[in-house]
Formats: structure tokens, sequence, C-alpha cells
């Protein structure tokens, strides 16, 4: 039989079969997808509902409080913005110049695989071990009093540092090498050719990687423990060495009331205010990393 | 005929001989290393003024190192070592007191890939100028229209100066990039087969281009498409295996080879 029949073949061959294994397979990954989406989607609802009625501009601007009512976020949230911007002020020049040396600088030697291996490997460890570092180095070596802003920042600069090295590193290295050699063969120097073509194509890249560390490090309580922060203070933090809490800290303070307006109202709030900040500070940085391919795609 | 052509060819050449051409680059026993493994052997040859040098020869013979020693770009790579002088203007350009900084400055570079800067047409051109110091904005208007006019781009794109560069054709790019090159005013151009990524139309640009700037310029040129090199090229140098196999006149080279390897080579017979 020369022509096959291709409508009535369905009998013998396996088709159908592998068609509906397909659909099972298919299934699976819907479910796998919705599992993360729905879970966080049920927590925000859930969080979000306890927080309502309790989440108002008093609460932004009052200071903690015994009394539900009365207790809002202001020395926390002032003391998380203080922290972070301080260790954005720290971590950025310190990366993006460790980022610099690796990528543009240093030679290809044993010390530099040597450093970037140790920076990988310090990006995982666990945030707890940074606070005794923190209190370790800062407190007891340097004799600086605990619980303070700068410690808090240094500490957490530490936390933040090899995750901004290592997203530096990654958007330097995406620059392509034409672009260089294109300048050096003009006749610039090293220098200019940093920082007329690298540094500008990779700066977006540089503040994605950053801010989500930022971000991450906003929500860090371990370190801070370790280091010695309040859990609660009545007063915002006024310099570099006065005490301070932050979001996280106050939070788990609030939760550990036994009273109800706190457990399902005033910590809820607390936990809105400061996913808003987190989730604002990650659509930052999708803003700029979209930015970065709009132009890589030009290309 | 091939006897008479050969004859023409050598008048010829007595009277480029004659005018007695001035030598911009002479290539002194020139070795070149990538770590342990040499690249060049032995390397003699000049380049001459205001004539455009076509570099030849199968791939991996050495043809753009040798363009990059111009140039001193091999040097940004780890581990390479040079024995042997390229004197450019009677100076060992790889001297201890010669910066190669200072050095690109005069010999400038057109690469293979088109690569402008992600910036305007206009701040492509006055990128190197900028860098050299010069700021003030008319100056720099002046330049670039003078570099983009040398490089037959002005027409097509004065009234978009302020584009992104990255909106050109892919033929218009690589003549802003010769703009961008010529607009430090070099007195030497490298070009590594800088049509090779280009269609045909614009490939005939570059090349028209090419002829157009040794009124200015010297130009050296590599490529692996001998008909480009013979169109272009007033002397050529064939490359083989990191020896230079053979290096004269493009009529002479073509026409009358010296070496057997070479006949082979532009008959097509290999590479």
């Amino acid at each position: 039989m020369a022509v096959k029949d291709i409508a009535s073949g369905a009998a013998e061959d396996n088709i159908r079969k592998e068609r509906i294994k397909g659909i099972v397979f298919q299934v699976f990954c819907v479910i796998a997808a919705l599992f993360g989406i729905v879970s966080l989607g049920a927590l925000l609802i859930y969080v979000i509902y306890e927080a309502a009625g309790w989440l108002d501009l008093e609460f932004i601007t009052n200071t903690p409080s015994r009394f539900a009512e009365k207790a809002g976020v202001r020395p926390p949230l002032l003391g998380s913005a203080f922290v972070i911007g301080l260790v954005a002020l720290f971590s950025l020049p310190l990366g993006v110049g460790s980022a610099i040396y690796l990528e543009e600088y240093s030679k290809q030697s044993f010390f530099r695989r040597f450093i970037e291996i140790n920076i990988a490997n310090l990006a995982g460890v666990p945030s707890i071990v940074y606070g005794l570092l923190g209190l370790g180095l800062f407190v007891s070596t340097f004799g600086m009093p605990h619980g303070i802003v700068l410690v808090g920042a240094f500490t957490l600069t530490l936390r933040v540092l090899p995750i901004v090295i290592v997203s530096s590193q990654e958007a330097i290295k995406a620059v392509p090498d034409l672009q260089r050699h294109a300048s050096l063969g003009l006749g610039t120097t090293r220098w200019q050719m940093i920082r007329t073509v690298v540094l500008p194509e990779a700066v977006p890249g540089i503040l994605t990687g950053t801010i989500i560390a930022l971000a991450n490090a906003m929500g860090e309580t371990a370190p801070l423990i370790m280091i010695g922060a309040a859990t609660t203070m009545f007063t915002s933090p006024h310099g570099l060495f006065s005490s301070f809490s932050a979001m996280p800290l106050q939070i788990y303070a609030w939760s550990d009331f036994p009273q109800s307006e706190f457990q399902h109202g005033v910590t809820p709030a607390a936990i809105v205010v400061l996913l808003i900040i987190i989730l604002s500070m990650n659509g930052i940085a999708v803003y700029f990393r979209n930015k970065f391919y709009q132009k890589k795609r030009q290309k | 005929m091939i006897e008479l052509d050969g004859t023409i060819m050598k008048h010829n050449e007595r009277t480029e001989t004659e005018q007695k051409l001035d030598t911009v680059i002479n290539v002194n026993e020139l070795s070149f290393y990538y770590g342990q493994t040499q690249a060049l052997f032995n390397i003699d040859m000049r380049i001459y003024k205001n004539r455009v040098t076509s570099i030849i020869g199968p791939s991996g013979c050495g043809k753009s190192t040798m363009l990059r020693c111009f140039n001193r770009m091999n040097d940004l790579i780890e581990g390479t070592q040079v024995e042997g002088r390229i004197l450019l203007n009677d100076k060992n350009i790889y001297d201890k007191d010669i910066d190669p900084v200072r050095l690109r400055r005069h010999i400038g570079m057109v690469f293979q890939q088109p690569n402008p800067f992600p910036k305007s047409i206009f701040d492509n051109v006055a990128y190197g100028p900028r860098m050299f110091g010069t700021h003030n904005r008319e100056k720099l208007q002046e330049i670039t229209e003078t570099s983009l006019k040398k490089a037959a781009l002005w027409d097509e794109v004065k009234d978009r100066l302020h584009k992104s560069a990255l909106s050109l054709s892919g033929g218009q790019q690589q003549r802003l990039c010769i703009a961008r090159a010529i607009a430090v005013e070099p007195e030497v151009i490298l070009m590594d087969e800088p049509a090779s990524a280009l269609d045909p139309i614009a490939t005939t640009f570059i090349e028209d281009l090419i002829d157009e700037l040794k009124k200015n310029y010297t130009v050296v040129i590599v490529t692996h498409n001998m008909q480009q090199a013979g169109r272009v090229g007033d002397y050529t140098a064939f490359f083989l295996n990191g020896y230079l196999e053979e290096f004269d006149t493009t009529e002479k080279l073509f026409l009358n080879p010296a070496s057997k390897k070479t006949a082979d080579y532009i008959s097509g017979r290999f590479g």
C-alpha cells in the first residue's frame, strides 16, 4: 500500500498516549507555577485584610505605644531608612570599586581567582554570621557602642557587599570588548575608557543589583539583633551614634505581644509598610533592568 | 600574455621607486608570541606614506596580529611578547619611552565589526577630540562635520546628528567608525577586515572611501578577500603561517608573484 490512510492510523501509533502524558505534565507545571504565586497572594491578601483600619497616616507618624490605637512606626521606619541609606552610601563605591578592579585592572592570576571565589562564597554566608562579625569587629575590636546606626550600617554593608560586587561584575562583563577596544584604539587611557564606555553602559545593571541587595538588607533581622539594635525605640535616630530600631525588629517585637490588636492589627500594618517599601525598591530595580535590556536589544 | 603584463608591471614598479616614496612604518625583524606560541616570524616590511597596503593570507596566518602590532593593541592581551622593531618615522614604537596611549593617537584603528558607542552620531565622532581635551562646542562641530564628510557619511546623517549611532545601518556604522578614527587626525589608519561584516554595496562604499582616504592618510588594511586587496591596495603583503611570504606592489604580487605559494593562494588553490 503506497499511500497510507493518515486518518485511520489512530489505533496503531502512540500519538494519543503521548499527548495525554504531555497534558498531565503541562498540568503539573501550571500547578507548580501557581503554587508560589497563590501562596504569596494569599499572604498579601491576609496581611492587607488584617492591616485594614490600622494602617493610616498616624500609624506612620506615631511612635510605638503599649496602646494599640496609638502605636506607630516612625522610629523604626526612620531607623531602617537611615541605616539602608548609609549602606547604599558605603556599599556602592566599595562594591563598584572592587568589581572594576576585578574586571578591568587585575590580570588573570591565582590571586584574582582566590578573591572571586571568596566573594562568591561570602554571598552565601548566613546573615547571622555577619551579625557576629559586626559585633566582633566593630563593637568588641573597635570599641564602638552596640546598637547604634553606624554599626548597623557597617554590618549590613558587609552583608550586601558580596552581592553588590558580583552583580556589578556581571554588569561590567556585559559591556562588549569591542566597545573597550574602540575607545582604547583611539588613544584613551584605561581610566578614560572605563569612565566613558564601561560605566555608562554598566550603571543600570549595577543599580539593579544594588537595589535588590538593599531591599534584602531592609528585611534583615538577625544581624541587627546580634549587634544589639533595639527591638523598640520611642525616639527616631538623630545621628550616626544614636541607638535605633528597624522595621523587621519592631515587627518581631509586636508579633510577641499577647493582645489581639497587636497580633491582628498593628503587626500586619507594620508588615504592609515594610512590604510596600521593599516591593517598590524591587520595582525600581526592575525598571532599571528593563531599561538596560532595551538598550542592549538595540545593538 | 603573462610575460607582457610582467614587463608592464616592472616598468610601473620602477616609476614607483623613482618617486622615492616616504616610509612611514618600517618593520624590522619582528617576531611575536602569544605565550609560548610564536605567531609572527622575522617580519620585514615597509608601509609607505599615502599608500594603501593590504595584508592578505589564510585564516590564522598572523595578518591581524601584524596589524595589531602597529598600534600595540596586542599589549592588551596578557602574555604576549614582541621581538624586533617597528619604526614609526624612525622611532621604535616598542621602545620603553613610547606610551602606547600616545602611539594610538597617531595610528587609528577600524575594527572588523562596526563598533560605534551607544551614543549619538555627533558624540561618537567628537569622542576622540573630547578625550584629548577639546571641549569647545564650535570646534567640535567643525571637526565632526569635516570627519563625516571625509568618511562620505555627512549627507546621510547631517539632519540627525543627535540620533543614536545604533540607528544607522551596518555600512553607515562602519563609515561612522572611520569618521571617529579620522576625527583625531591620525597619520596611519589600520583597518581589520573593515568590510567583512557588510553587504556588497556597503563594501563598495568602504572601498571607494579607502581610495579617497589615502590622499590624506596612510592606510593598512587586513582582508581575506583577495579581490578587495587587488582593488584597494597599492602594496600587498601575503602572510603564510606567521611568515611574510611575499611583499610587493599589488600589480606585481597578483600578476607576477615571485613565490609559488603566493601564486597558488591568489589563484585560489588553497586558503
